[in-house]
């Protein structure tokens, strides 16, 4: 493929054949041999030949072959001219991270943390078919739907600031029940507050270092040693039965002649179907995100338990990785809504812009980039430069380099629970099997992922994380 | 699903590496079988469907417009049905696949269980997709799933 270097972070491969426009890589030479390793690029190709494709079709540092568009994949469409693409949000909608700051340093968590993890892992139904603790109605999780967050507040689960500090505040606004299928409707009564299995995973961690002190200080980061708690899942079984829906409802309406890949199905925007899968995303995006706000509540009140407070345990912020969404960008040098398709990539929107929260607005928006299992996690700042690189994106996590299969063959679950203990991480897990799968040798390597980020200025560093303790579903 | 009669015993699927997710391919004599295989080889994804007792049965109707849209489906089953029901998928009986207008339909009663503490879970299968999805009658038939997991 023909491949050009723009700079040592930044390649592109110019529109040809089919190709609406070109498709761009921000990668350092490193991460690029990764990503050259499987489908990706080609599959970045092929987005780039969906109709109304705006500028290009984008490719984060930490991209990896996904299905129809890669994981780490960006890309925005005219209203009226383009499509939506279940393909280009993937299956676990609202993907996501929450992050929460404590008033703890590590000193006073390090002799309770084994206590912590167990309460919290007893706190929050983790691990392949573990159901919720909460049997609900029909009625009710239809109400979850269209209001996401916003409801797990009004009933009790956290405060009303986490709000405030989440994508969307916690609720997409197009979001229609009526929209989301029976099955899905079935697949999400038993799964709420659940964090799900994968590489969904909650952890303690401590501030290693701070590398911007005024935005730290504005997302509540003081000092090396502080303790925060990182959850990371999505809108489980009830996403996986939206997308699967809308991939056949699409097939159904408008065929797969022509497409390269049947996982880049799509529709007109502004069409019936592509309005309905819009809105029943949105549902999907709510569930997810009243999910984290449950587990954000179990795990304060763990917190509560167990040290005495979780005064202090502010909410620094919670963001989408799996999303469309209509936004106000540059498009050919006018301002312009486009949904813009977000597979594997967070939003990173700099100072300034009102879709950042009040409290972030002079920094930028928080970007949390959790790394693999027992490695460094990042807390970045949204810029002004990711508008015009990327739409306001950037990297998601440290993507995988190995199979699952591969992972098993080569690493013990409880040789790495043993590596772990040895410096000083607890794990707690439902599966050793799935830890091995999950092993931090099957990811990229997260702190090059931010590193290029950083330089390109998708993404500005402000902090780097490193677990303390470590739950896995 | 028993193979019978002068038959050798055939391999019934196959686990695949793929980076980010599950895929396997499965085989069968006839298409039926095949689909059959496949069930059982996303059922071993997440947990041992040998040791599973047919002690319940579900029956399963799905259409296509297509054998690959008629796959996805049918596997669909298999995930919906152990998400909302607990049902650990144990056997296949009686999987027969008819041409019907403009497509295929499919018919199949699947044995198994429902999850108890004594059985071990060890992988969660969001979704069955048509990525590198494959149907190839050669000697027999070979299908080939990816599973995003």
């Amino acid at each position: 493929m023909d491949l050009q270097k723009i700079d040592d972070n930044t390649w592109e491969i110019p529109a040809e054949g089919e190709m609406k426009v070109p498709a761009r890589i921000y990668a350092s030479a490193r991460l690029l041999e990764d990503i050259r390793r499987d489908q990706t690029l080609v599959q970045a190709r092929n987005v780039a030949c969906l109709p109304g494709i705006e500028r290009r079709s984008f490719v984060m540092p930490d991209a990896h072959q996904g299905y129809g568009f890669p994981i780490g994949g960006v890309a925005a469409f005219d209203l009226d001219e383009g499509i939506i693409s279940p393909g280009g949000v993937g299956y676990d909608i609202n993907c996501g991270v929450r992050l929460l700051r404590t008033d703890y340093t590590e000193d006073d968590v390090a002799p309770k943390s084994k206590e912590l993890l167990a309460e919290i892992f007893r706190e929050v139904p983790a691990g392949v078919g573990k159901g919720g603790v909460t049997k609900l109605s029909r009625a009710v999780l239809k109400d979850i739907l269209v209001k996401g967050a916003e409801w797990a507040v009004e009933n009790g689960y956290g405060r009303k600031e986490d709000l405030e500090r989440t994508e969307e505040r916690g609720r997409m606004k197009d979001a229609s029940a009526e929209d989301v299928s029976e099955r899905a409707l079935e697949r999400g009564i038993p799964q709420l507050g659940t964090l799900g299995a994968g590489n969904h995973f909650l952890e303690i961690q401590k501030v290693l270092e701070i590398c911007d002190e005024a935005a730290a200080r504005a997302f509540g980061l003081e000092a090396p040693g502080q303790v925060l708690v990182m959850v990371h899942c999505g809108s489980r079984g009830l996403g996986h039965q939206v997308a699967t829906d809308f991939i056949e409802t699409m097939e159904d309406a408008f065929g797969i002649a022509g497409l390269p890949d049947r996982e880049l199905v799509h529709a007109p925007f502004k069409s019936a179907e592509g309005q309905r899968y819009y809105r029943a995303m949105c549902a999907a995006v709510n569930y997810a995100f009243a999910n984290r706000q449950m587990i954000a509540h179990w795990i304060r009140d763990v917190f509560a338990r167990v040290l005495g407070t979780s005064q202090g345990m502010d909410q620094i912020y919670d963001v989408c990785h799996n999303v469309a969404k209509v936004e106000e960008h540059d498009a050919g040098g006018r301002s312009k809504r486009l949904v813009v398709h977000r597979k594997g990539a967070t939003r990173s929107f700099g100072p300034g812009r009102p879709d950042v929260p009040g409290v972030y607005r002079a920094v930028g928006q928080p970007v949390i980039i959790p790394g693999s299992m027992g490695t460094a996690s990042f807390l970045l700042a949204g810029t002004k430069e990711a508008e015009a690189l990327s739409f306001g994106s950037t990297a998601h996590g440290a993507g995988r380099v190995m199979s699952r299969h591969e992972a098993l063959r080569r690493f013990r679950g409880e040789k790495i629970r043993d590596d772990l203990a040895r410096r000083g991480i607890e794990l707690k897990t439902t599966s050793l099997k799935g830890v091995a799968e999950e092993a931090s040798e099957a990811y990229k390597d997260v702190d090059e992922v931010v590193r290029v980020s950083n330089e390109v200025g998708l993404g500005r560093v402000v902090a780097k994380l490193v677990p303390m303790g470590v739950m896995k579903g | 699903m028993g193979v019978e009669g002068a038959w050798p015993v055939m391999e019934r699927y196959r686990i695949l590496p793929h980076t980010a997710d599950g895929k396997f391919q499965a085989f069968g004599r006839t298409l039926d079988e095949a689909f059959g295989n496949a069930a059982l080889a996303l059922a071993s994804l997440m947990w041992d469907w040998t040791a599973v007792e047919p002690k319940a049965r579900h029956f399963v109707h799905v259409t296509g417009n297509d054998r690959e849209q008629l796959l996805v489906k049918f596997l669909g089953e298999i995930i919906y049905l152990f998400e909302t029901r607990q049902f650990l998928l144990g056997k296949v009986d009686g999987l027969r696949i008819r041409p019907q207008f403009e497509g295929f339909s499919l018919e199949a009663v699947l044995g198994g269980d429902t999850l108890s503490p004594g059985h071990e879970l060890y992988g969660d299968v969001k979704a069955v997709t048509y990525h590198e999805l494959k149907i190839e009658a050669c000697d027999g038939f070979t299908v080939q799933v990816v599973v995003d997991m």
